[in-house]
């Protein structure tokens, strides 16, 4: 069985500067996996390479067929859902219409979609008129996440979903996170610096220096590994 | 003081370009070098064009509207009150300075391209002025000017050219060049260098305006004719083709710009490549070519080829950098 | 980019709050306390409100590509008056009137797109913003000379879409004409506006224009949506062109619409570059003002409207740099 999503030996550079070098890195239908790692590493390259929204070389490939030349449109077409850092909440439009843009990539009615989302956030259903950047930080995490669960991904890509949250918000989001991926069986990539609550999050871990992998392995060893969690995760 | 590689390059590209603009009327008719001439007054039109946009970074559409204070000074007062020609170049120099000062200042206020859209609403208001105020100005019938012969028209239009460049080239060169592109490059950084924004950024476009008045007057003095729709939108518009077509920020590309704007339709008529009908069609979709292969201009072009054979390549920045958005 | 969207209910509101609806208020009632004291008041606000409705149209074609892609389209009015002609064209080949009105629609929204396909993409690769609006010249260029080249230079005669009528309501007469280019003009800006608010594309566009990576993750063609967005443009101007030639002020030739574009970026930048809303109402009062002004001013002769129209422009600017409706972008540093 093959996984959902492999990078061999992926190269990322902007302009001059190469932020990956012979990445590898693999995740299986229905798995959490943390990549982890200093400021500068290349955690958020590698979910930008997948997207290709970066400039990027070597094998990449999505339910066994490559990814190719394809660009961010299409990726989101294939079932890719990515989160981008700062969440890419459509500021200016109101809270349903960023829901119904995350399913745009699909065809066909939106109802049972929304009514999925509410079950995971209530509130979204009250605030649906509501401009999208007037909402909290916290909200707007949220939000990003149920406009990409509206799109129905196999896989979702999260960059540093904890950024700019108090601790209580942070718990918060994993928890919907992990309850997501145990429901719907969607794969989860994501990108975090953040390290506890990943390693309690996720099945599997990868910790990133200088643009390659430097450890992985499934998540209660590293976070066992005193060595590990001092130098590279900070705790 | 050692001479890099590219000034070395540009002194001696001026200095062959000026020889062969010196020898032409050798070889060229009467006629032609009236269209020469016209050449001329295009070259210092760019040029102050580039002043203020290409050096400074504030867009202006409105070089037409400044040629236009030139020119109509120019044909008042020769034909008004009886001047010699040479002598009213002096007084559209400071015409056109106060005019672009008067702009210069409304101009601190507005950025891009709400500056681009005002002062391309002067273009256009400046002339229906001058055709308001007929009896002032001559209104739609114009003026009359005195003829000169073509030799006589290229040799003063290319002179004043001479003396514009040389001085554009000393001032760019000297402390105001370095303010105005400091201006251009950012203006938070210049401001908090210490740079007085409001009295650089004015200068420049009196700088510029006094240079436009002087390549209206010489035009004006080339056609000998002027009404306003001499100085309509058209001419506004083909001078902000030519800058950027010779590379905005780049004295060099001046001459390339000029002879491209001035040159080109006068070329695809005699050649009979196209009827004259067409002539605007062609045109358009050379501006469009150009744009989309070589869009920071001649000088760009000319930059890159001159550095394949060099180690360093710098990279092309586009001069107005995020100014203009 | 902070661009407002297209008519977003939540963001009418421009940020000094009162002021500006104030204003228009105030205008409003001057208006209509004027129209009710003099007939001819009411006669010049009429036929200035329908001049205003086709700067309006034309200005929302201007705001529409503004707002994606912030570049400023020198041939909107140029492409507008293509547009007039090719109705011009099947009108005289035995159309009807709105047939032919409606065909010209379709043939300007592909036209629009094929001209963004083949002028402006190639340019907009590489060029920075002031390239693009360069293209935009050469495109005016070009599209001037084509109609010279195809249908000549001089003037044509193009039919009213409105029989002459006359409506005397209080002692105050109504053309037709007016009446009907101010239902038109309005007309296509609200199905714009339908369009934008209620359809998938319409919501794909705007957020392409707001957003265009963050759009680009949702899996929308922005580049697509960059070309539909000149399409609906060329729609726009084409109403304001078969408007503008069926007034009898204005006469169907290459420049037609030269002057009509003038006070389209007048209205455009009093509204707020990014703000369609603001354009309309820009574009209305600036007819409004300028018939006003030409009727009850006596040194504003014609030629003076468009320096007027200037003056206008600057004044508005001065106190407010971004426009009525525009938001004041904080630099960074």
């Amino acid at each position: 069985m093959g996984s959902l999503l492999a990078l061999r030996d992926v190269d990322a550079r902007y302009g001059q500067v190469q932020a990956l070098r012979s990445l590898s890195l693999t995740v299986d239908e229905g798995e959490i996996v943390a990549i982890l790692g200093a400021n500068g590493a290349g955690k958020t390259t590698t979910l930008r390479a997948i997207s290709n929204t970066v400039n990027r070389s070597g094998t990449l490939e999505f339910a066994g067929r490559p990814l190719g030349r394809k660009g961010p449109e299409a990726t989101a077409r294939l079932g890719i859902a990515h989160v981008p850092e700062g969440r890419g909440t459509f500021s200016e439009l109101t809270v349903a219409e960023n829901l119904r843009l995350g399913a745009y990539a699909r065809r066909g009615s939106l109802r049972d979609d929304f009514t999925r989302v509410f079950t995971y956030f209530p509130w979204l259903e009250r605030r649906g008129g509501q401009e999208a950047g007037t909402l909290s930080g916290g909200e707007q995490q949220m939000l990003a996440i149920a406009r990409a669960l509206m799109q129905r991904p196999r896989l979702l890509l999260l960059d540093e979903p904890s950024l700019g949250l108090a601790p209580l918000v942070v718990a918060e989001v994993f928890r919907i996170v992990k309850e997501l991926n145990h429901r719907e069986g969607t794969a989860v990539l994501l990108v975090e610096q953040n390290a506890r609550i990943s390693l309690a999050t996720a099945s599997r871990a990868y910790v990133l220096e200088v643009g390659s992998v430097a450890f992985e392995g499934p998540s209660s060893e590293l976070a066992a590994r005193d060595a590990i969690r001092r130098s590279y995760l900070g705790y | 003081m050692t001479i890099s590689r590219s000034t070395a390059i540009g002194v001696g590209a001026t200095l062959v370009v000026a020889a062969v603009i010196a020898l032409l009327p050798l070889v060229l008719s009467d006629y032609d070098l009236s269209t020469g001439a016209t050449v001329g007054v295009f070259f210092i039109a760019i040029l102050s064009l580039n002043i203020v946009t290409g050096y400074t970074g504030q867009i202006s559409i409105g070089q037409g509207a400044f040629m236009a204070f030139g020119g109509y000074t120019t044909a008042i007062l020769t034909h008004n009150h009886g001047w010699n020609d040479l002598a009213t170049l002096p007084v559209a120099a400071l015409v056109g300075f106060a005019a672009g000062f008067v702009v210069g200042l409304p101009a601190l206020r507005l950025h891009g391209v709400y500056l681009a859209l005002t002062t391309f609403a002067v273009a256009l208001a400046v002339p229906q002025i001058a055709k308001n105020y007929s009896n002032f100005t001559g209104g739609t019938e114009g003026l009359a000017l005195p003829t000169h012969s073509g030799l006589w028209l290229y040799g003063m239009a290319w002179s004043i050219a001479g003396v514009m460049f040389v001085f554009s080239w000393l001032l760019l060169r000297g402390r105001t060049g370095r303010a105005f592109r400091a201006v251009r490059d950012s203006e938070i950084a210049a401001s908090s260098s210490g740079i007085a924004l409001p009295i650089y950024k004015t200068l420049s476009f009196g700088i510029s305006a006094a240079m436009a008045a002087v390549a209206g007057s010489v035009y004006v003095l080339v056609i000998n004719f002027v009404n306003p729709d001499v100085f309509g939108l058209s001419l506004s518009l083909y001078i902000l083709i030519g800058v950027v077509v010779g590379g905005l920020g780049s004295l060099w590309g001046v001459i390339v710009g000029a002879a491209f704007v001035e040159l080109l339709p006068i070329a695809l008529t005699d050649s009979h490549i196209s009827s004259s009908e067409s002539v605007p069609v062609i045109f358009g979709v050379v501006v469009i070519v150009v744009m989309a292969v070589v869009p920071l201009g001649a000088a760009d072009l000319l930059r890159r080829l001159l550095q394949f054979g060099s180690s360093n390549r710098e990279s092309a920045k586009s001069p107005l950098g995020t100014e203009a958005r | 980019m902070t661009a407002i969207s297209l008519f977003n209910r939540t963001t009418w509101r421009p940020s000094r709050s009162w002021i500006v609806p104030a204003a228009i208020a105030a205008g409003g009632v001057f208006l209509v306390v004027g129209s009710l004291r003099s007939s001819l008041f009411a006669q010049q606000t009429v036929s200035g409100l329908a001049n205003g409705g086709i700067y309006a149209s034309l200005a929302v074609a201007l705001v529409l590509i503004y707002r994606a892609t912030e570049v400023i389209n020198f041939a909107q009015g140029a492409l507008a008056t293509f547009t007039t002609y090719v109705a011009w064209q099947l009108i005289d080949w035995g159309l009807g009137y709105w047939p032919a009105f409606l065909c010209t629609l379709v043939i300007a929204f592909v036209g629009g797109l094929a001209v963004e396909l083949a002028a402006i993409r190639p340019v907009e690769r590489r060029g920075s913003q002031l390239t693009v609006v360069i293209a935009s010249i050469g495109l005016l260029i070009l599209v001037e000379g084509a109609i010279g080249r195809i249908w000549g230079n001089q003037v044509k005669f193009m039919p009213a879409p409105f029989p002459a009528r006359i409506y005397h309501v209080g002692g105050v007469a109504f053309s037709l004409q007016d009446l009907g280019t101010i239902a038109i003009s309005i007309a296509s800006v609200v199905v714009l506006w339908l369009f934008f608010r209620f359809t998938k594309v319409g919501l794909g566009m705007r957020a392409a224009a707001v957003r265009p990576a963050a759009a680009r993750l949702v899996g929308i063609r922005v580049s697509w949506m960059l070309s539909l967005g000149w399409g609906l443009a060329a729609m726009l101007g084409a109403v304001a062109g078969m408007l503008a030639a069926a007034s009898p002020s204005v006469l169907l030739q290459p420049n037609m619409m030269d002057g009509i574009l003038i006070y389209a970026f007048a209205a455009a930048v009093v509204g707020g570059l990014e703000s369609p809303a603001g354009a309309v109402v820009g574009g209305l009062a600036i007819g409004v003002l300028l018939n006003l002004l030409g009727s009850y001013v006596s040194w504003i002769t014609p030629q003076l409207l468009l320096p007027a129209a200037f003056v206008l422009m600057l004044a508005v600017l001065l106190v407010k740099p971004s426009g009525l409706f525009g938001r004041s972008r904080t630099r960074r540093v």
